[in-house]
């Protein structure tokens, strides 16, 4: 075969129970190359990925590396290989150190016992390189954010001297400035010879970090081009067929009074007085860096977690929720970041997600027992107004697309009936097509009069969707802008110590 | 391809069914006393207790927890009530409604450790385990309390239709409602799956979990005394083993021990497989120590069948 490609992939097919997820794909990857792979979530990516990695066998196809024909039967055969892959869904032991996660497979390194002086300094060595000097390699993974926990694991692919690398979504939980480094660390790799494939949703990123562009549309390949001969544009159109300019969709809401307004809330150590209001049909915006307390301020409102001082006004009411229940009682939601941990129940079926945070609505008098049918009614047509495709509502969330699956979160928050609600980071790590379809629920949610406050790393998604945004820094808001004021610039200086 | 996919999802979704259908076809043709009147009625006695433990284990396990104390309530149930029968003039009723407060507040002890602060299952339900069999010992002074007269043998007797085989059945038929059409079957499964999900939906999670456990140990109590009118006598040795047989009743009808998962209905077919085997056994002069190698052995094969899913 062709010398000049580290690693060739040549019409690849596989299927799960008859159905067709890749056909006759082809991936060719230079030595030192970042080579993007792009396409909608159930394009192929992950599957082509999969095989790659020995996760899945493939049903029929070749793959070549260093002009070799190689079989890749398992996960190790993989390694063995020099193939490293970064999941979406991370794999560190939560109750393991940083050190002990990053060299789990030679902690001993054969002597049959650890030199924990030496394994620290390795560890730190490998952070430093990084450029992550702030993590401590005694720290529990668990106990660390999860774009550290992100670092952590791409500091163990490197220590495992992978020549073809695999990065699905790297960048959906790092901040801004993270991303910075993680590119630094890229780039430097790719001038190593390492042959980098990067998976992301995020065009303005393959725009600026990748050599060439492999376009799969519906498990078939579309296209390689090189990066610098492609415009967005021509590349959005080329994944889904759908104009840049539909992605956020227009909103005809119109605002009325304030509906929860919250003053000095305090919760240490996060959140160190945070003020803020908004408004019935009303989108705000919560921008800034990863760990600044977005998340926290709303989640010490929510009564999720304790608040140590601040006052909230909500509808016009001095109020406190002392837990959850008590905020939802009062109309209150709140859509987590985290959707596998706290959005959803992925081994129960939609029906019961749906319902689960409204049970009155489908249950008789008696508020106990539930009338099964009502409920499917009920659930099928929140469903039906969200267009979220399933094939019936018994099936198991973990069935569906991540795309769907945050629509099954969003569905319990509808069903609901909330006056106010929180989206945290909402389109977390779902493709494009999908943001749209999540951009029009959150739209139709301010159209029907709700107050929605939306936290968002992603600054497009904040310029595109909000009507008034505040930046928070440290524990604090450090600025608030009108629509017609937001730009990347003005985001990043107010998000940043300038 | 397709073909061995549906056998395989087949296998996985209907292991309790086919197990339980297996086993009962191997016992009709093995014994002909198995399909006796006597015989299934001898079974309804003796499987009426370890019935209503398994349900109430179930619950528990739904939410991902475990109460390995059910046993000692048997236990302390079976002593408490037979002692106010004998000694203190109690009537049936009296002595058990005394047998279910004592499990409720065992209940009550275990699931407040697991729920309000945070000790694992498994730990805080051995403890009760060991405490509440201890205190059942001491009030017993270690020796059997047979109660007079036909108090206590009603609940068995023929002339009432078999009080006991009727009140388990109509407990397995409430919780099988419970959790197919209530509220609180739904959010105990959905507390199970996802602790913090469902927390943040709005409900309560700590009070369902508490309220497992209260419903685990006043079944217990209600066993513990229907263990007793088999023999008119209350004991502290009541009940030993008896939360391994609940969970392994649980397992076999597809109870996933991390929660989420499980059935009253399969709970109820489980618990009827182990009786099965025990029954056939018996009626084969096999020894108990045979029975229980086959007993493990079928769990085995159970979990294996229900395991071809995590692949």
């Amino acid at each position: 075969m062709d010398g000049n490609y580290k690693l060739q992939m040549k019409d690849i097919s596989k299927s799960f129970a008859g159905v067709h997820a890749l056909r006759d794909v082809s991936l060719n990857v230079k030595q030192g190359e970042i080579h993007a792979l792009l396409g909608e979530n159930g394009a192929g990516k992950s599957t082509l990925m999969k095989i790659l990695s020995g996760a899945y066998q493939k049903d029929s196809g070749e793959i070549y590396i260093d002009g070799k024909q190689v079989k890749i039967h398992t996960p190790r055969d993989a390694k063995t290989l020099g193939i490293a892959v970064i999941y979406q869904e991370l794999v560190l032991a939560p109750d393991l150190t940083v050190a002990e996660n990053i060299f789990i497979d030679k902690l001993s390194n054969g002597r049959g016992y650890i030199n924990w002086k030496k394994l620290r300094a390795d560890t730190r060595k490998q952070l430093d390189d990084l450029g992550f000097g702030d993590i401590d390699p005694n720290a529990k993974c668990g106990d660390l954010s999860i774009a550290y926990q992100q670092v952590i694991e791409i500091c163990k692919c490197l220590t495992r001297k992978a020549r073809i690398l695999v990065l699905d979504e790297p960048t959906a939980v790092l901040t801004f400035k993270e991303i910075r480094k993680l590119f630094d660390v890229l780039n430097k790799l790719r001038d190593d010879g390492v042959s980098i494939i990067y998976i992301s949703h995020r065009l303005e990123e393959i725009f600026e970090l990748s050599d060439n562009i492999t376009v799969l549309k519906d498990g078939q390949y579309v296209t390689t081009v090189p990066t610098g001969e492609i415009d967005k544009h021509r590349l959005v159109n080329l994944m889904v067929g759908r104009e840049l300019k539909d992605l956020f969709p227009p909103r005809s809401a119109s605002i009325g009074e304030v509906v929860l307004s919250a003053e000095n809330i305090r919760a240490v150590p996060r959140v160190n007085g945070v003020s803020f209001s908004v408004r019935a049909g009303e989108v705000v915006g919560f921008s800034g860096l990863v760990g600044v307390g977005r998340t926290e301020t709303m989640r010490a409102i929510f009564g999720a977690d304790k608040m140590d001082s601040g006052k909230i006004l909500y509808c016009g009411k001095d109020t406190h929720f002392k837990d959850p229940k008590d905020a939802v009682r009062h109309k209150f939601g709140m859509l987590s970041e985290d959707r596998k941990n706290e959005g959803v129940l992925l081994e129960q079926s939609i029906r019961m997600n749906v319902t689960i945070a409204a049970l009155d609505k489908v249950t008789d008098r008696t508020g106990f027992i539930i009338k099964r049918k009502a409920e499917k009614k009920f659930v099928e047509d929140i469903l039906k107004s969200i267009q979220t495709k399933y094939a019936s509502i018994e099936n198991d969330v973990d069935s569906l697309s991540g795309g769907n699956q945050q629509k099954i979160a969003l569905a319990k928050w509808i069903a609901a009936d909330c006056k106010c609600i929180v989206f945290d980071e909402p389109t977390r790590g779902v493709d494009i097509g999908a943001k749209v379809e999540i951009y029009k629920v959150i739209n139709s949610f301010a159209e029907n009069g709700i107050a929605v406050v939306m936290i968002s790393s992603e600054m497009p998604e904040i310029i595109g969707m909000c009507d008034r945004v505040y930046v928070m820094r440290n524990g604090r808001v450090s600025g608030e802008l009108e629509r017609e004021e937001l730009s990347e610039d003005q985001l990043i200086s107010l998000a940043m110590e300038v | 391809m397709q073909k061995s996919i549906n056998l395989k999802s087949f296998l996985v979704k209907n292991n309790t069914y086919i197990i339980f259908f297996a086993m009962l076809i191997a016992c009709i043709f093995i014994s002909e006393t198995f399909l006796l009147p006597i015989n299934l009625i001898n079974i309804g006695l003796q499987q009426s207790a370890p019935l209503l433990v398994a349900v109430g284990m179930l619950f528990v396990i739904m939410t991902g927890g475990i109460d390995l104390s059910v046993g000692s309530i048997m236990a302390i149930s079976s002593s408490v009530a037979c002692l106010l029968m004998r000694d203190a003039g109690f009537g049936l009723a009296g002595g058990i409604l005394a047998a279910v407060c004592i499990g409720l507040i065992c209940g009550m002890i275990t699931g407040a450790l697991v729920a309000y602060c945070n000790m694992q299952a498994f730990v805080a339900s051995l403890s009760v385990m060991t405490a509440v069999r201890g205190v059942a010992y001491i009030i017993t002074n270690g020796s059997p309390i047979k109660v007079e007269g036909t108090t206590l043998s009603t609940l068995v007797a023929p002339g009432n239709g078999y009080p006991v085989i009727i009140i388990a059945a109509l407990v397995i038929v409430a919780f099988c409602l419970i959790q197919n059409y209530t509220t609180y079957g739904r959010i105990v499964i959905a507390v199970g799956s996802n602790k913090n999900a469902v927390e943040l939906a709005g409900i309560r999670v700590k009070r369902y979990m508490l309220s497992t456990y209260m419903i685990s140990g006043v079944l217990a109590a209600i066993a513990g005394i229907f263990y007793s009118a088999r023999t008119s006598t209350g004991s502290a040795t009541v009940g030993d083993g008896a939360e391994l047989d609940a969970i392994a009743a649980c397992v076999l009808g597809g109870a996933s021990l991390t929660g989420g998962r499980g059935s009253v209905f399969k709970t109820l077919l489980g618990a009827l497989i182990l009786a099965f085997i025990g029954n056939i056994m018996n009626l084969k002069g096999v020894g108990a120590y045979a029975q229980d190698v086959v007993q493990g052995c079928l769990i085995v094969a159970a979990v294996l069948l229900q395991g071809i899913k995590s692949k």
